[in-house]
């Protein structure tokens, strides 16, 4: 049997749900554009239009949660399936969007640049825990206005792998479509085989800024998938009792997903969360706190019970530098999302609140990751009988080492990590330096960035994504792409 | 007399509304001068408040419900002081708003809250504000201070945009500009010619005496 995490009675789902739909009604939704507030109004739902407020009454809810697809696929660039939406299927994807990332040289945070970029892409392409990348780095070495699908472009160029994104405009999304389409090859392709799944964030509470509103019905019209992220803050822009703000996610994400599907029904869309429980001493947003980690899993597990795909941020920490906390953090959480069944997991790689990219906590996430699938993949019964033969066999010499049946499954029974993780005899450990795991990290990021292959691209794909981007480029005020250095 | 005092000190400290309210229309029934109240009651209370959140004891919240109790007793005095055509000494007026572009409310209320339980006479002008409204309500209230905060990489740079505004309208000079929210920092507030940064709320009102003391 599958191990799995369960911390919501199906009473208290009814029940969340229940006031979820009662918000949707009243205090209702405030929402930041027209076009939204008119398809909403065009639909039955009380507008007031002054105040930018929808009171969604629940028939249109119930409506839309019939066309919401449960399920959807993601594909690589070769066109294979690569991610599975939907069912308890577990993947998970660096966390995104860092304005900083950790320089380990110097120990000490930064703004990342392209060449910071394109050494994520090469190493998170590496990777083999990672079934999709993200977007996690905002390069600071391009205008503001180009940052968002700034990134999209490095990572179309360097790796195959699907792709986690988001868009910080109304008008750059609909430039990320046009990457998206040109690495597709046309925009039917893209549909037919959806690379990339992007963000979309409603505030917390109960409100939609025009950015993130027009980003939702724009991937609604062109069907290009969406993955609500609600961020209510417990205790400070939510109910600071866990379950209050599992209610109003759930209120949060209705109505993104009654928006998407009155746009047009039948477009995919996430159920996703990147809550946190305020921290009341310092005011911060802890990605690393236990009640966090609950919140996201009483989320998930509310969208399950829809029949939603499912998202959640989580296996982060708000450490400053690769550090046990970092560890214990990041451990916790990817452990507790893969018992939850969430079907994408996005985090690995994050520090400090969501906001400091560490390649090498990266790395060490990955070995979590093997963890956390080893521990989902469960206890298998490999035969009968599951020992009597083979103790018996091995009697009360007891050298299992030299048995077939031992090398027969070790490979499948073990996850096997990297050196990452140290199970070296002392001495051994010694000899090879006495290194910690940062510092062992370091050296692994080094080695999977060095065995990165090239992608295979026609040059005039690559060609028209460079002049898209260029184009835009030119239009911030930027006449030349950076230079990369590291090539 | 000494008892309303002490439980209106009481009721600051631990963030009872109701009992401010009440103790605050006891003081004045009781002829405790508004003024001596105030300085007696509430502004030790807060005081005593601000160093349990120091120590550890106290959390936000504590800090906030104290600051709405001392509201609450305020709103009871202000008409007996404009009646007795006496002023609270302010230490300074203060213009805050979350800037164009970006609907974060949270982190600008919590400052505009400490603010307002410092003393300090606050102008929320809520979030989403354009320069324009920044510079009219400066020039309107006289502000001594301009608190500016976006919670966004994609809006910080507004903050530098009401910053230039104030300079076109030649009020900069007269001002003490603030900056907050999770992307800036202190570097940032250099880089756009802000005169200060405060990480949290408590830290924004030690920022904003500072600034002001230092003329």
């Amino acid at each position: 049997m599958r191990p799995r995490l369960q911390i919501l009675s199906s009473e208290t789902i009814a029940h969340i749900l229940s006031e979820a739909y009662a918000l949707l009604e009243e205090p209702g939704v405030l929402i930041h554009s027209a076009r939204a507030l008119h398809l909403l109004a065009g639909h039955g739902a009380r507008v007031e239009f002054e105040r930018r407020v929808a009171h969604i009454p629940p028939e249109l809810v119930h409506q839309a949660l019939k066309t919401v697809p449960s399920s959807f696929q993601l594909y690589d660039a070769g066109g294979k399936a690569a991610v599975q939406y939907g069912g308890d299927a577990v993947h998970f994807d660096p966390g995104s969007a860092a304005i900083e990332i950790l320089d380990p040289h110097s120990g000490r945070s930064r703004p990342p640049v392209t060449s910071d970029c394109i050494r994520f892409i090469k190493l998170a392409d590496g990777l083999e825990a990672l079934d999709a990348l993200a977007t996690s780095l905002v390069c600071a070495d391009v205008p503001q206005e180009i940052s968002d699908l700034y990134r999209l472009y490095l990572v179309l160029c360097y790796t195959d792998k699907p792709v986690i994104t988001g868009a910080f405009g109304i008008a750059s999304w609909h430039t990320m479509k046009e990457l998206l389409v040109t690495a597709a090859g046309s925009a039917e392709a893209l549909q037919e085989k959806p690379r990339a799944v992007f963000d979309v964030c409603p505030s917390p509470p109960l409100q939609w800024s025009e950015i993130t509103c027009e980003n939702l019905i724009d991937c609604a019209h062109y069907r290009v998938p969406a993955e609500l992220v609600s961020m209510p803050l417990a205790g400070a822009t939510g109910p600071v009792t866990l379950l209050g703000t599992v209610v109003q996610h759930a209120a949060e994400c209705l109505s993104g997903i009654t928006i998407h599907q009155l746009a047009n029904p039948g477009a995919p869309i996430v159920w996703g969360a990147s809550p946190a429980a305020f921290d009341m001493r310092t005011g911060t947003t802890p990605m690393g706190a236990i009640e966090t980690m609950m919140i996201d899993c009483a989320c998930a597990e509310v969208g399950k019970s829809l029949g939603l795909p499912t998202h959640a941020y989580l296996g982060m920490s708000d450490a400053k530098v690769v550090d046990a906390q970092c560890g214990l953090e990041s451990g916790i959480g990817a452990i507790l999302g893969a018992l939850a069944g969430i079907n994408m997991i996005s985090g690995p790689g994050m520090l400090d609140f969501e906001s400091c990219f560490s390649l090498e906590k990266l790395v060490i996430d990955a070995e979590i990751i093997g963890m956390a699938r080893r521990l989902v993949a469960g206890l298998v019964e490999r035969g009968t009988p599951l020992a009597l033969d083979i103790v018996r066999q091995a009697g009360h010499a007891g050298n299992f080492l030299s048995l077939p049946h031992t090398r027969r499954w070790f490979r499948e029974e073990l996850f096997i990590p990297t050196p990452v993780i140290d199970r070296d005899f002392r001495n051994a450990w010694e000899e090879k330096g006495a290194l910690s795991i940062t510092e062992r990290a370091a050296r692994r990021v080094e080695e999977v960035i060095a065995a990165y292959l090239p992608k295979e691209r026609p040059p005039e794909v690559l060609q028209e994504l460079l002049q898209i981007t260029l184009r835009a480029a030119q239009a911030a005020g930027m006449e030349r792409l950076p230079v990369v250095t590291t090539e | 007399m000494e008892e309303i005092i002490i439980r209106l000190q009481e009721a600051v400290v631990n963030g009872d509304l109701e009992l401010a309210r009440a103790q605050a229309v006891q003081a004045l029934e009781a002829g405790i001068a508004p003024l001596v109240a105030i300085e007696r009651a509430l502004n030790p209370g807060m005081q005593l408040v601000g160093e349990r959140y120091e120590k550890g004891d106290y959390f936000i919240p504590d800090l906030v419900m104290a600051a709405e109790a001392m509201k609450a007793a305020m709103q009871v005095f202000e008409p007996a002081l404009l009646a007795r055509q006496e002023q609270q000494q302010v230490p300074g007026i203060v213009v805050i708003g979350t800037v164009e572009g970006d609907i974060h409310e949270i982190g600008k209320s919590l400052v505009a809250t400490m603010l307002g339980a410092a003393g300090f006479r606050v102008y929320d002008l809520g979030v989403d504000v354009p320069a324009s409204v920044f510079v009219d309500k400066v020039r309107e209230v006289g502000a001594d201070v301009v608190g500016l905060s976006a919670l966004l990489t994609t809006t910080m740079r507004n903050q530098e945009v009401v910053i230039k505004a104030l300079e076109e309208a030649g009020l900069r000079a007269g001002v003490k500009v603030i900056v907050g929210g999770a992307p800036a920092s202190a570097d940032w507030a250099r880089l756009i010619g802000a005169d200060g940064y405060a990480e949290n709320a408590n830290e924004a009102v030690e920022v904003v005496r500072k600034l002001l003391s230092a003329g």
